[in-house]
């Protein structure tokens, strides 16, 4: 390597805005910055050179560095940070930032801009970024005067990072970071319209505790809520309580131990039958942090009919958003979880946990090794050869359902899938995040052959920065998915669904120096996964699975739980 | 003519940061939803750090509602609520120009009078005359007017300030 010239934009003591804002990301404890460079981020990019702090990871494709950032701030419930330059390569993290948006990822993505004066005016490379995104993010800026990047910096990670987290975009125009800042670098936040909730309302808890009264068959949601606030240890501590049984749903694996008597798993459309079953024979639920989203909830005129509904949520706007509730708290979960254990008393539930024992029983998670190799019998051997220890990120579809089916979580911030925007192509990078954020625990990435090859690429910043990533390509050479719907509720009319083609996906690991394993069937599997898992370095094994496994139970969209299908139908589906 | 369901019309006053972007993010919240606004104020309030906003649409109370709620979320804005004509009073102003004969002059004229509005300007054909009144007001007008040769008319949105010691 060269040694390191003076930049030649430097001005004697003074900081140029690009030095300020690496100094302030310095300042913030950022760790790495995902990131892509262009014309435009060159005096950032400059800044970078200098800074021993910080660690500048250059990824393939800007969408993988959004996901990355998401993947490092689930892990490690630190805000990720983006980098990248105008134009095309801020258009890029336009899905890595909906992403983040819809599950409230604190994120701080930097897009370079044109210079001020060219603002408007179809410069080469300009986008709208602050206008395109605007629906997109918690709340973002065009910084025109490098005096205001110290403040911007200041306020985008509190605005991310506290209340209901998200993303905030930082537009940068050249002239601002190539420019002087002279500003203080750590300034007063101007934030007169955001509020952090930092108390609850007492009466409102004792409100809710009041409802508890009497239920014989009560049930609580736990969401990502959950996760965010950390009040894992709360919710357990109030559903031991209450003696109540607890689903998850899919961002909120990790919020209460799925290996807890208690916990009927996943529920949902492809939640697990007794999750559901349970739903629909509670007599009171309590959401802590899960916003009812129609994957759930289904049909909401069908939804838990006569049971009481309680809502905990730290955003005001989703009391009653969905489901019109009984009693509400607004308030971190932690903080309202904690109250309410206070005023709850045990209730008699001995009756309503024989009920949801009897649905375990009768309507278990199965699979059959039968007719060939199944993807859920290599999550199920994953998931009992890392002993439910690894850190696990899925892509999106069937590979996601049956990872969040097969592999039980009992521990926060150990989890990552795409939930709210359901985004192919997360799983390999968020599980790089992951790996950077922490780097001495086992990563899983559990990744369909669709998905997989929307940001394979990536598997170059796995390679480079020896992040031992096990990559699991469920390949079944269709786009699962909707294969499936397309079988139930299409006449199995397939349409653009055939992935006849895929490459080698052992040569392409090979090609990107990663080691690559083949298993294609149900003997030797086990040995493979071990040796992937010994492995030191990133390695992916492609699963050639059976082509058309279904994930069940499931509930057609738009259905209520009462219409769940926990077997494959004989007749075609109405 | 569309008509319109008085009782679905709702005012809602939003005081938000004087910075580029927070017209578009709060009309975005309403425009997701597929809703129009019918109409929209923003001037400067008395600290010049902050505007003021206010909107009538029509709709769903509860959708509405929901509505509110998102936009008190955004960064931007200070704190936004609905308004109703018992605790806030409201007022709306109206240019209308309208071309007269020598016979009709005298009718607009004696319709100026008795709606206690003003005339602004005028020349040998037009005059523009101006109406400051609740919306009713406006629209009563409108329909007089609207007997003569109205060449165009502009309406400034309705602007609302709560009654009493609290600000709105
Ligand atoms: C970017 C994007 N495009 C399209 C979809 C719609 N979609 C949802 S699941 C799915 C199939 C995914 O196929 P694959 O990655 O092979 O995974 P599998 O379902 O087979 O496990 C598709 C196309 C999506 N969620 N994201």
């Amino acid at each position: 390597m060269s040694a390191k010239k003076k930049s030649p934009i430097k001005l004697q003591n003074k900081l140029t805005g690009g030095e300020a804002l690496i100094k302030c990301l310095e300042n913030h404890g950022v760790e790495y910055i995902f990131g892509f460079p262009g014309g435009v981020v060159i005096p950032i990019y400059d800044a970078i050179v200098n800074t021993k702090k910080i660690k500048s990871i250059l990824v393939r494709h800007e969408q993988g560095a959004t996901h990355m950032a998401d993947g490092y701030a689930r892990a490690t419930g630190k805000p990720g940070v983006v980098l990248v330059t105008s134009g095309p390569g801020a258009t890029n993290t336009v899905t890595g930032i909906t992403n983040a948006m819809m599950d409230s990822i604190p994120m701080v993505v930097f897009t370079g801009q044109v210079t001020t004066p060219m603002l408007g005016k179809d410069a080469f490379q300009e986008a709208d970024m602050f206008g395109c995104t605007l629906p997109f993010v918690k709340h973002s800026y065009l910084v025109k005067d490098a005096n205001d990047i110290p403040r911007v910096v200041k306020e985008a990670f509190h605005i991310c990072n506290t209340g209901r987290p998200g993303p905030v975009l930082v537009d940068l125009p050249k002239d601002t970071t190539s420019g002087i800042c002279t500003a203080n670098l750590d300034p007063n936040m101007d934030l007169p319209g955001y509020t952090v909730q930092t108390t609850i309302n007492k009466t409102d808890v004792k409100n809710m505790a009041k409802m508890f009264k009497g239920s014989k068959k009560p049930l609580l949601l736990v969401g990502h809520g959950v996760v965010i606030a950390k009040a894992d240890q709360e919710v357990k501590e109030l559903a031991e309580k209450l003696q109540s049984p607890v689903v998850n749903t899919l961002l909120g694996k990790g919020g209460f131990p799925e290996t807890h008597p208690l916990s009927l798993g996943m529920l949902g459309m492809h939640g697990t039958a007794y999750a559901n079953k349970a739903l629909v024979n509670c007599d009171l639920i309590l959401s802590i942090g899960c916003r009812w989203d129609d994957r759930i909830n289904g049909n909401n005129d069908e939804f838990c009919i006569g049971a009481k509904k309680l809502h905990i949520d730290i955003d005001p706007a989703e009391i009653g958003k969905v489901v019109k509730v009984d009693a509400a708290v607004v308030g971190d979960a932690k903080m309202v979880v904690k109250e309410l254990i206070k005023h709850v008393k045990p209730l008699d539930t001995n009756a309503w946990k024989q009920e949801c024992d009897f649905y375990k029983k009768e309507f278990p998670l199965h699979y059959s090794t039968d007719k060939g190799l199944p993807a859920q019998y290599i999550i199920d051997q994953i998931y009992k050869i890392s002993k439910g220890k690894a850190l696990v990120s899925t892509d999106v579809g069937q590979n996601q359902m049956w990872s969040s089916q097969f592999y039980k979580i009992d521990k926060r911030d150990t989890w990552y899938s795409s939930g709210g925007l359901g985004t192919m192509g997360v799983g390999l990078p968020a599980a790089i995040g992951m790996q950077f954020g922490r780097p001495n625990e086992l990563v899983v990435a559990i990744v369909g052959d669709g998905g997989f090859q929307m940001t394979a690429q990536e598997l170059t910043t796995a390679f480079i920065h020896k992040l031992p990533v096990k990559v699991f390509i469920l390949d079944n050479k269709y786009l699962g998915m909707v294969r499936q719907w397309q079988e139930l509720f299409f006449d199995n009319r397939l349409s653009g669904v055939d992935l006849t083609g895929n490459p080698d996906f052992v040569k392409l690991a090979e090609a990107y120096g990663v080691k690559g394993i083949r298993i294609s069937s149900v003997k030797g599997a086990p040995e493979k996964i071990k040796a992937a898992f010994a492995h030191n370095g990133p390695v992916v094994v492609h699963c050639e699975v059976v082509k058309c496994g279904n994930v069940f139970p499931m509930i057609p969209a738009g259905k209520s739980a009462y219409h769940m299908i926990v077997e494959p139908p004989k007749t075609k589906i109405k | 003519m569309k008509t319109k369901d008085k009782s679905n019309i709702h005012t809602i006053s939003f005081l938000v940061a004087n910075k580029p972007g927070v017209l578009v993010r709060v009309a975005l919240v309403f425009a997701r939803r597929g809703y129009n606004i019918d109409s929209l104020v923003v001037s400067p309030s008395l600290n010049e750090k902050f505007s003021r906003m206010t909107i009538t649409a029509q709709g769903d109370p509860e959708i509405l509602d929901q509505i509110i709620k998102q936009a008190s979320k955004l960064v931007d804005v200070i704190c936004a609520g609905e308004h109703s004509e018992e605790d806030a009073v409201a007022r709306e102003m109206m240019l209308v120009k309208v071309k007269y004969t020598s016979t009709s002059k005298a009718i607009i004229l004696k319709q100026v009078k008795k709606y206690q509005t003003s005339i602004i300007d005028e020349d040998d054909n037009t005059i523009i005359i101006s109406q400051i009144g609740t919306t009713d007001d406006l629209d009563e007008f409108e329909e007089i007017l609207k007997k003569h040769v109205v060449i165009e008319m502009v309406r400034s949105g309705k602007l609302v300030m709560v009654k009493g010691q609290e600000s709105t």
